[in-house]
């Protein structure tokens, strides 16, 4: 379980994050939408450590990660994270198959020889099994996205976050994004955040979404609870969100 | 007016002091994690290939023609003053190995390749591949930086020694063509003066050059303003950067290895 407590972050004498609280629980799908500039993505690189906040606790599995300052500490928590950048943040001198399995040498205590047939399954898994050889610089956007997806769950983390994991993307890949995000939970039960300005991604494969506006979490909860909110700022942001293309889903969260 | 330039001043001598203590920490890094974790000893044999066997090529074409021209600008200066060329190959050898070698295999390295690390870990900070290192286990420190420290202070001396050999050979070919000296005479000239701590003082004083290389190279590339335009200037500006300390540095180190003897 990951629980945020009061995280501030300030940048440039503006407060990011002003308080932020939430709570995500094992197995879960948790998405982060708001508008953007308000601080998405400065969230998620908190609870991995990538940036440290001014205040407040990240406590994950019982450990405040903001607290920690040695850096192999951190690796050690690092473990059980498997992080998708938002461009992908590919190795441009590695090729795929190196890129997927780069993090099972300092993650894991796998063997070397077991390395290429791990990293031939998750591509297989994200639909890559003929790039392994190819650079980066050779892919399609929607296939770097799936490289390093591929290369985000090659250690079999517990948690997973995705940074705009379908921004830039055109709308066929979009939904092979979304549904291996959800194959993935599903079938490894992964604990995802998913921060996104996509309304219609996060309402369908969420089982809770936050609205982070003015450095805090608004509203948290079901996608059905999101719609029937009240408030304003929420409501208008979601149907605007929705209301730029029809997109169905089944009421009463992702099914599973 | 008093009061803008005195703003200006401090403001300058506070960005230097951000920078140097920035410079630092980096270097702490550095030292910490050399002993801290396994070497990545994959990345420093690919970047001493990079910087040292493919820069191979222009250091021996740099050094042959700086001998070249060595040898016949003090072969007809010293034909014009003492009727023939004298001690050509003393010359030649003292001004390549202890200066010119490896202050231009440097400055040819820190253009060549410098600019390369500077442009590389920029790209590799503005499109998030930095902190993709964090969030698979390591760290640029440990990934990055160190192999490119070690791979420098391997190969740019050796580098220096492929200039020296190279210049000289270049000194010997004008001389024995164009100046008509004899080649035992060339070559007497040399074994007759040069010590091993003539070729030391020169060869010494490339690890201190690759070290501040390696530093402003890694240093601009690690904090690069975002996008195209602050990688592609903070690449500019570590090759001039560079080039400029080496020529200073190299005073510098020049008196403190005399003053030890060194000469």
């Amino acid at each position: 379980m990951i629980e945020v407590k009061n995280l501030t972050k300030i940048y440039s004498g503006r407060k990011v994050l002003d308080g932020a609280g939430a709570v995500i629980l094992d197995g879960e799908t948790f998405s982060v939408i708001g508008p953007s500039g308000c601080g998405k993505s400065t969230f998620l690189k908190c609870v991995v450590g990538l940036t440290r906040p001014d205040s407040g606790a990240i406590i994950v599995d019982g450990r405040n990660v903001a607290e920690i300052e040695d850096e192999l500490e951190m690796a050690r928590v690092r473990r059980n994270f498997g992080y998708l950048f938002q461009g992908g943040a590919l190795f441009d001198s590695l090729t795929v198959m190196e890129n997927v399995t780069f993090g099972l040498r300092y993650l894991t205590d796998i063997p070397k020889k077991e390395h290429e047939r791990i990293g031939r399954e998750k591509l297989a898994l994200v639909g890559l099994e003929n790039a392994e050889n190819l650079k980066p610089a050779e892919l399609s956007g929607g296939m770097k996205k799936r490289a390093a997806l591929a290369r985000a769950i090659a250690a079999e983390p517990k948690y997973i976050l995705y940074d705009e994991p379908t921004t830039g993307l055109d709308p066929i890949t979009s939904e092979l994004v979304l549904e291996l995000i959800s194959d993935m939970a599903a079938k490894l039960r992964i604990t995802s955040i998913i921060v996104t300005h996509d309304i219609k991604l996060a309402f369908t494969i969420s089982d809770r979404i936050a609205m982070l506006n003015n450095g805090r979490f608004e509203v948290t909860g079901t996608p059905d609870e999101m719609r029937a909110s009240a408030d304003p700022v929420v409501k208008g942001f979601i149907e605007e969100g929705l209301s730029s293309g029809a997109h169905q889903r089944p009421p009463g969260g992702r099914g599973r | 007016m008093t009061s803008f330039f005195f703003k200006s001043v401090g403001e300058r001598s506070l960005l230097l002091a951000r920078k140097l203590g920035a410079v630092a920490l980096m270097l702490r890094s550095v030292a910490v994690w050399l002993f801290r974790a396994p070497l990545e000893t994959r990345e420093v044999v690919r970047q001493s290939v990079r910087i040292g066997v493919e820069s191979l090529s222009v250091t021996i074409l740099t050094s042959f023609f700086t001998g070249m021209v060595l040898a016949l600008q003090m072969g007809y200066t010293s034909r014009n003053w003492f009727n023939e060329p004298l001690y050509i190959g003393t010359m030649v050898a003292f001004s390549l190995v202890k200066e010119l070698a490896p202050v231009l295999t440097s400055i040819v390295v820190s253009g060549r390749v410098g600019a390369a690390v500077t442009a590389e870990i920029g790209t590799m900070k503005v499109t998030e591949q930095i902190d993709a290192l964090y969030t698979l286990g390591t760290n640029p420190t440990r990934y990055l930086l160190i192999p490119r420290y070690i791979a420098f202070m391997i190969t740019l001396p050796l580098l220096t020694v492929f200039a020296d050999f190279t210049g000289v050979m270049g000194g010997f070919l004008v001389s024995s063509v164009k100046l008509n000296v004899p080649s035992s005479v060339y070559w007497n000239d040399i074994f007759t003066f040069m010590k091993i701590s003539n070729f030391m003082h020169g060869f010494i004083k490339t690890f201190g050059f690759a070290f501040m290389i390696a530093t402003v190279s890694c240093y601009k590339g690690l904090h690069c303003e975002e996008g195209a335009e602050g990688v592609g200037k903070a690449t500019t500006e570590a090759v001039v950067m560079s080039m400029v300390l080496v020529l200073v540095l190299d005073y510098f180190v020049s008196a403190m290895l005399v003053a030890v003897g060194l000469i």
